[in-house]
């Protein structure tokens, strides 16, 4: 029976009516007394030595206040990046300068030059043309695979070379992966693209500085999705503020999608400059120069290889990638490729010997860095692409394929040194079986083919490591930062309650879904329980949301706090009820003493906590609890998806029939919310697969810098999805039993649909073995037609 | 955007002295003007909008049977009033962009601004309209010069477009996946002195008459009349979207389409 509240009720979002209504508070809706506007000229020229800056003309221009150059931030520390990789030789990754403007080169597109701070934007603008440039252009280093060659043109000129490291997971012997695979009796091998994207969250960034010289305080408001990161960073190692004299809000914040993370040179630039101009500083992102100013995603080249025996059995599995990281280091951009990608690439298989090699590059592009999966949709496409080519290569069913080499054992250690605590892979492939209807494929192959054309179903299993992270172990791996999570319940007098909380919502329905929880351990209406975020001045030291880690990260710091509010509010029913405490029960949002009809309500309790006239003289007045929470593993979401699609043989149009996914996100707050993630990110996954391309020429210039070029998936480019989340082994280490559900979708969507192409494209006689995405009307003729 | 006046004329004669001023440029829509003057990269004097002028408005279906539409004229209105009397060019309209851009784009602007991925372009030259201006008027075959290019004179304004209604047309238009523009439309009217095939997204050189495809469809209009037939691929446009090879595949596949469509 679907429960009506609580733990596994679909409750309607709550905050849905702000958003809709237009009632929500962005950043941008956030205007300070006094403010001044700032705009960034930004390089229009990929890779050059600045030989000259004059700024004489604009700072006479009407309105400036001031213009900022790379000069002005000498003495101020860069951009931070917050992991430190290791690379296969011991050595520490190579880490570049980062200034918040640019000082000597340009190294993007997109490079801030120059900051122009001025009553109206428009005459920042009018100013930015005035200031004079000399820029040297120097060759683009835009080939990953040229860039790391001997003599390749240095984007650093401090740099021993443009390879941020060559970093290795696994087997380190490589004469025992080379005789794995020389024993092999068959070897599928797959070149390919996991192509660049740009996250586009509908609310471009913004920033609003703010000090106040009579206390010396900060206040920066951002739309980010980790306040207390970005203050952490902005004021240890960029600007050397104390901490407690800075306030970061981040309010509504209208998607984020991993590209929010991180830490901007823009926030800090307002934040520096409202005290450098004694005025409130606001810059507001153009879309424009949102695609070359936000932290990209994916861009990766990979070789992969895989080993089966004669009984089809994987033996052997080796990787080769060249990760782009851009121009600079972004906030987490060396964990993407490393930490978040080589430890996936056992997949759902119990591949005994497995190596991952990635060379993380350098070149003069936007910085890339997480987004919506963040390496784990790397190595989910590589594997399952392989995976199903071997199958054809095989003449094999690759459902059949996949089945046979399932992890069926749990915990599992795979050899890229993730611990999978628990799992079942058959579970989630067998209610996609049912859920999709493969047994009616073929009738549905034999109508589209009489209708003229191709039809295909693609099959992808995936497995994700959510709810980063240990902080031991992530500490470990280089992690400059820990990655536990923070939740204080503040019990009011009357027994409403407010939860402070370290992640933030900025789209996932934290208003909604936590509150069911509190409210379901109490017993009370969900109504009662409001949740606080996104203010470092009212939530407790929290490290947000990213890598589908809120519920059991700081859901689990939550119920801990909760559990504490228990506790004590048990103490004091115990003496309103003159009993004793280990006799206190509570139900339905009522104390009562065990075997007896005797009982105090939940807002009594609260009361009296806060009129403390007939109290427990041991026990403090007051019911609020702080709790901390570090997970002692990842979470191991996983599941397994099916796309079917139509593939227009004339003209190479793909169109999407079906889309069915089951997941295993173990137990399950809201269905419905959970239901919209993974719908989102399916449908981000559609938009990788088939529409989604962030390119450059080979000067460095974007050529897909506005929604002309790049295209985002609309309403009818997907079409309405199956979503199966039934076949549930929970977490066995975190006290909700949930695992994460923001990033499956689009994990385990892009392999589906290149499968699903692909087979239609082989069952109509075309043996095509690989498209790089996007699968594009052009790119499937020109495959269908090579 | 830089500064600049604006003039709301309620006659042709006024619009036409205003566009005498230094910079003055006509606005239309403003589909394609407004976001290239927020990127800074136009900067006229006075902004003359042409949205006030009551007789630049509207369908109308002359004593000849054709379909006359004022230069000013929404891609919405003419989806919604030419349904009746030109169902293919009322489609064609109907398919422009998005509601907000249909209801604020003009068929003059269209024209005007000759985008060689444009719809509208398309269904002029393939429909043999005329386009009508405050001095003269322009056969559709005259008025095309290439890539945003047209016979309009400096402060020449488009006042009416007049379209011969065909036998049968269809605009079979292929999308961009991103801008949704067509990567290749091809718009074809059946009259009963032969058949125009005019095609845009294609060419390097803007929209164009495929003039072996008419041949061909004059002595049998069959969908296989094309068999043997193809486009140069060398003055095709090449881009992320599609390669010129893909274009000029595309321009015989969509021919094809409208032809089955007309049949």
């Amino acid at each position: 029976m679907p429960k009506d509240s609580g733990i596994g009720a679909s409750s309607k979002r709550r905050e849905d009516v702000r958003f809709l209504t237009g009632a929500g508070n962005y950043t941008d809706d956030i205007n300070v007394h006094g403010q001044a506007y700032v705009h960034f000229l930004r390089s229009d020229i990929a890779h050059g030595r600045i030989k000259s800056i004059d700024t004489s003309a604009a700072e006479a221009m009407p309105g400036v206040v001031k213009v900022f150059t790379g000069k002005d931030f000498e003495g101020v520390g860069g951009m931070p990046c917050g992991w430190e990789v290791t690379d296969k030789h011991g050595a520490p990754m190579q880490e570049p300068p980062h200034p918040i403007l640019a000082q000597g080169k340009v190294r993007h597109v997109g490079d801030p030059i120059a900051a122009i701070v001025a009553d109206s934007l428009e005459q920042a603008r009018d100013a930015a043309e005035a200031i004079d440039l000399d820029i040297e252009v120097l060759p683009a280093v835009m080939n990953m695979k040229a860039a790391a060659l001997d003599g390749a043109t240095l984007i650093h000129d401090d740099l021993k070379n443009n390879i941020c490291y060559d970093w290795q997971l696994g087997e380190t012997d490589d004469a025992k992966v080379d005789e794995v695979f020389a024993n092999a009796a068959h070897v599928t091998t797959l070149d390919l693209v996991n192509n660049r994207l740009v996250a586009n969250p509908m609310e471009p960034r913004v920033a609003v500085g703010e000090y106040k010289p009579g206390t010396g305080d900060y206040t920066l408001f951002t739309t980010s999705q980790n306040p207390h990161v970005i203050r952490l960073l902005m004021c240890a190692f960029v600007l050397g503020l104390p901490e407690h004299k800075v306030r970061v809000v981040a309010p509504d914040v209208g998607g984020g999608f991993g590209t929010k993370i991180f830490h901007y040179a823009e926030e800090a630039f307002c934040t520096f400059a409202a005290k450098a101009c004694n005025r409130p500083v606001k810059w507001t992102s153009s879309r424009s120069e949102a695609f070359m100013s936000d932290a990209h995603g994916r861009d990766h080249v990979s070789k992969i290889e895989l080993a089966l025996d004669a009984d089809n059995n994987f033996i052997g599995l080796r990787t080769n990638t060249y990760a782009n990281l851009g121009a600079y280091l972004s906030t987490f951009s060396s964990s993407v490729p490393t930490w978040l990608h080589g430890t996936l690439m056992a997949g759902n298989y119990k591949t005994p010997v497995i190596q991952v090699n990635v060379k993380a590059m350098f070149t003069n592009t936007v910085p890339v860095d997480a987004y919506r999966g963040a390496g784990r949709p790397e190595a989910t496409y590589q594997l399952e692409r392989v995976v199903d080519k071997a199958a054809r290569e095989l003449g094999v069913d690759p459902i059949a394929l996949r089945r046979q080499n399932f992890i069926t054992q749990f915990p599992y250690d795979t050899p890229v040194a993730l611990t999978y605590d628990t799992g079942d892979y058959n579970g989630t492939m067998d209610k996609l079986e049912v859920a999709a209807d493969l047994a009616g494929f073929a009738a549905r192959r034999a109508k589209s083919e009489a209708n003229g054309k191709l039809r295909g179903l693609g099959i992808n299993c995936y497995i994700e490591a959510c709810g980063i992270a240990p902080s031991n172990i992530v500490g470990m791996l280089g992690a400059r930062a820990g990655l536990y999570d923070a939740a204080t319940v503040r019990v009011n007098a009357t027994g409403s309650i407010s939860v402070m909380v370290g992640a933030h919502s900025h789209g996932q329905g934290h208003e909604t879904a936590f509150p069911q929880v509190v409210a379901d351990m109490i017993g009370i209406d969900e109504s009662m329980v409001e949740i606080v975020h996104g203010d470092t001045s009212k939530i407790p030291f929290g490290m947000g949301t990213y890598g589908s880690r809120s519920l059991a990260v700081c859901g689990s710091a939550m119920v801990k706090a909760t559990e504490k509010v228990i506790e004590k509010a048990k103490k004091i029913a115990a003496h309103l009820l003159e009993a004793s405490e280990a006799d206190i029960e509570l139900k339905d949002g009522e104390f009562s003493v065990a075997g007896t009809d005797k009982s105090v309500a939940w807002g009594d309790v609260t009361l009296t906590a806060y009129v403390p006239h007939n109290y427990p003289l041991e026990v403090e007045p007051g019911l609020e609890e702080t709790a901390f929470y570090d997970p002692a593993n990842f979470t191991y979401p996983a599941g397994a998806y099916a796309c079917e699609v139509e593939v227009d043989p004339e003209t190479g149009q793909v169109t999407i029939e079906a889309f069915n996914a089951a997941d295993d996100f173990g137990n399950i707050v809201n269905p419905m919310i959970v239901d919209g993630q993974v719908h989102g990110g399916i449908g981000q996954g559609i938009g990788q697969a088939l529409l989604e391309n962030c390119a450059y020429d080979e000067n460095g210039q974007l050529l897909s810098a506005s929604f002309m070029d790049y295209a985002m998936p609309r309403a009818d480019d997907v079409p309405f999805y199956g979503v199966d989340h039934s076949s549930q082994t929970p977490c066995t280490h975190n006290p909700l039993g949930v695992k994460g559900c923001g990033e499956a979708g689009a994990i385990g969507s892009p392999p589906a649909v290149v499968n699903a192409v692909l087979d239609a494209l082989n069952s109509g006689g075309k043996a095509v073995d690989h498209i790089d995405m996007p699968v594009s009307p052009s790119r499937v003729w020109a495959a269908m037609n090579s | 955007m830089y500064n600049f006046e604006f003039e709301k004329p309620s006659t042709v004669a006024d619009a036409v002295s205003a566009l005498g001023g230094e910079d003055a440029q006509a606005l239309g829509g403003g589909q394609t003007l407004i976001p290239t003057l927020k990127q800074r990269l136009a900067s006229p004097s006075t902004l003359v909008s042409l949205g006030g002028i009551p007789d630049m408005q509207g369908v109308c279906i002359e004593d000849d049977g054709s379909v006359a539409i004022g230069g000013a004229t929404t891609h919405a209105t003419v989806a919604s009033e030419a349904a009746g009397s030109y169902p293919a060019l009322a489609a064609l309209a109907g398919q422009i962009g998005d509601p907000a851009v249909r209801n604020r784009g003009t068929v003059g602007g269209s024209l005007a601004n000759n985008d060689p991925a444009a719809c509208y372009p398309a269904g002029a030259l393939g429909s043999g309209a005329t386009i009508i201006t405050n001095t003269r008027q322009i056969a559709a075959d005259d008025f095309f010069e290439g890539l945003f290019s047209t016979a309009l004179e400096e402060g020449e304004i488009i006042t009416t477009v007049n379209f011969p209604v065909p036998q049968a047309a269809s605009y079979q238009k292929f999308l961009q996946p991103a801008s949704r523009f067509a990567l290749v439309g091809v718009y074809l009217a059946r009259f009963a002195d032969g058949v125009r095939v005019a095609v845009t997204g294609a060419s390097e050189d803007g929209v164009f008459r495929w003039s072996e495809a008419e041949e061909a469809l004059n002595k049998e209009f069959r969908p296989d009349a094309l068999t043997g037939l193809s486009i140069n691929p060398a003055n095709m446009i090449a881009d992320l979207h599609g390669s010129k090879a893909y274009r000029a595949h595309l321009v015989s596949v969509m021919t094809k389409r409208a032809i089955e469509a007309c049949m």
